[in-house]
């Protein structure tokens, strides 16, 4: 496909309790390498794929959870007509000035009737992955723990996750690929591309505004969940649920959490979303196989803890 | 039972187990394979585990998440077993409870 208009999840800005104790979990366990850090105490991460110079802010704050999420545009023209899309929408714009944080051009921001903030950006700084461009070698050597590839998704709990999803579908063009309806036949489950990825971005109804569910890093293989799994259990890290299957978007995964309690996932293998195809749709009565496909029940944690 | 170990007694339901010290008492529970206080983050972040220390033999906290634990309720004894380590034998009240999950509706 052509790319054009919004380009990819960018950022995550994400609150934890104690920074040192975090950034050790960010660097060494989920293997994140430090690029930054700003006169606010902020500190910017990459993961080893990545070109821009982060993907990942962390601050220091009296609750966890998540700040907002930046979405990279593919030109400074998309970005200035997608904000006029929300604008003529009824979203109000807040812009944050280029370098606010480090390496980034201007942002727009916007909130979701979720209560979520999100920025449209078409700037980063790129600092590579130590390859090149030219004759690359296919893996830089000394990556750290789990060796995520890349900051893949977001999934966000909140009120009006219909109207919060008609957003990014109807203004910012984004594809709905899977959901799941409630007994009544609403939406309450929402999987959202900007790409062919099966999912940048998902959304859970919640009575709660702004919640985070949790923050996805991308692994290739089988064999990398299993060995993310091992070093959890090496550090203590305290593990959620998995490596299990998803029924939506078909992930192989494993979900843990930060040292904050802000739930982390590392994933491999959904499958190419490709704009011809229906959105997938689950029903109330198969939700627990939807979820988790081989235990095939709900589990009260994961669809209830939340930061 | 060596007597470096303390005693925690959870109030509602009678569960009795041991906590050594420099470990929260929820981890303390979970190695025993015991039940009693919902298990979410364990990471001080998601207020599942939230206890109120009834009487004690004296206690410290790590950091927890202010939003699940306001000023006022931390000195009243409120805070997270995750986030608890026991410097004596406590009775505890379990508050956390799972949040109403309401995403399966009348299923
Ligand atoms: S288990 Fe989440 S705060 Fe203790
Ligand atoms: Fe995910």
């Amino acid at each position: 496909m052509s790319f054009a208009g919004v380009m990819r999840p960018g950022h995550a800005a994400i609150r934890v309790l104690d920074m040192e104790e975090s950034l050790t979990y960010y660097t060494e366990r989920l293997g994140l390498m430090k690029t930054d850090e700003d006169d606010q105490g902020r500190v910017y991460l990459k993961a080893w794929d990545e070109l821009d110079c982060f993907s990942i802010v962390l601050r220091e704050a009296p609750s966890p959870g998540i700040d907002y999420t930046g979405y990279k545009t593919c030109s400074r023209a998309d970005r200035d007509e997608l904000v006029g899309k929300l604008e003529d929408y009824g979203l109000e714009i807040e812009w944050i000035p280029e370098d606010e944080l480090k390496g980034c051009g201007e942002r727009a921001r916007f909130q979701t009737p979720s209560g979520h903030l999100f920025e449209l950006y078409a700037e980063k700084k790129q600092v590579g992955d130590g390859l090149g461009r030219l004759n690359p070698n296919p893996w830089p050597e000394g990556l750290k723990g789990m060796q995520v590839y890349r900051f893949d998704h977001v999934l966000l709990y909140g009120p009006k996750i219909i109207e919060t999803t008609k957003i990014f579908t109807d203004v910012l063009g984004f594809d709905l690929t899977e959901r799941v309806l409630s007994p009544e036949g609403e939406m309450n489950v929402s999987f959202v591309s900007c790409s062919n990825k099966a999912h940048d971005l998902a959304f859970v109804e919640y009575p709660e505004p702004n919640k985070l569910h949790h923050v996805s890093f991308m692994l290739m293989t089988w064999e990398e969940v299993l060995r993310a799994a091992d070093i959890m259990s090496m550090h203590g890290i305290s593990i959620d649920i998995g490596p299990t299957r998803h029924g939506i978007t078909r992930g192989r995964t494993i979900y843990f959490f930060d040292p904050s309690g802000n739930r982390n996932e590392v994933f491999c293998g959904d499958y190419t979303w490709y704009p011809d195809r229906e959105p997938i749709t689950w029903t109330a009565d198969e939700l627990g196989k939807a979820i988790f496909y081989h235990d095939r029940k709900l589990n009260e944690n994961f669809l209830s803890v939340v930061t | 039972m060596s007597v470096n170990k303390f005693i925690i007694t959870i109030e509602d339901n009678a569960e009795v187990f041991t906590c050594p010290p420099g470990r929260n008492v929820l981890k303390a529970m979970e190695q025993l394979g015991r039940k009693g206080i919902p298990v979410g983050c364990r990471g001080g972040g998601c207020g599942v585990c939230r206890v109120q220390v009834l009487d004690q033999g004296g206690y410290r906290t790590g950091k927890m998440s202010r939003e699940q634990v306001p000023v006022e309720d931390e000195e009243k004894g409120i805070c997270l077993a995750c986030k608890l380590f026991p410097e004596g034998d406590l009775h505890l009240k379990v508050l956390g409870k799972w949040r109403k999950q309401f995403l399966t509706g009348t299923v």
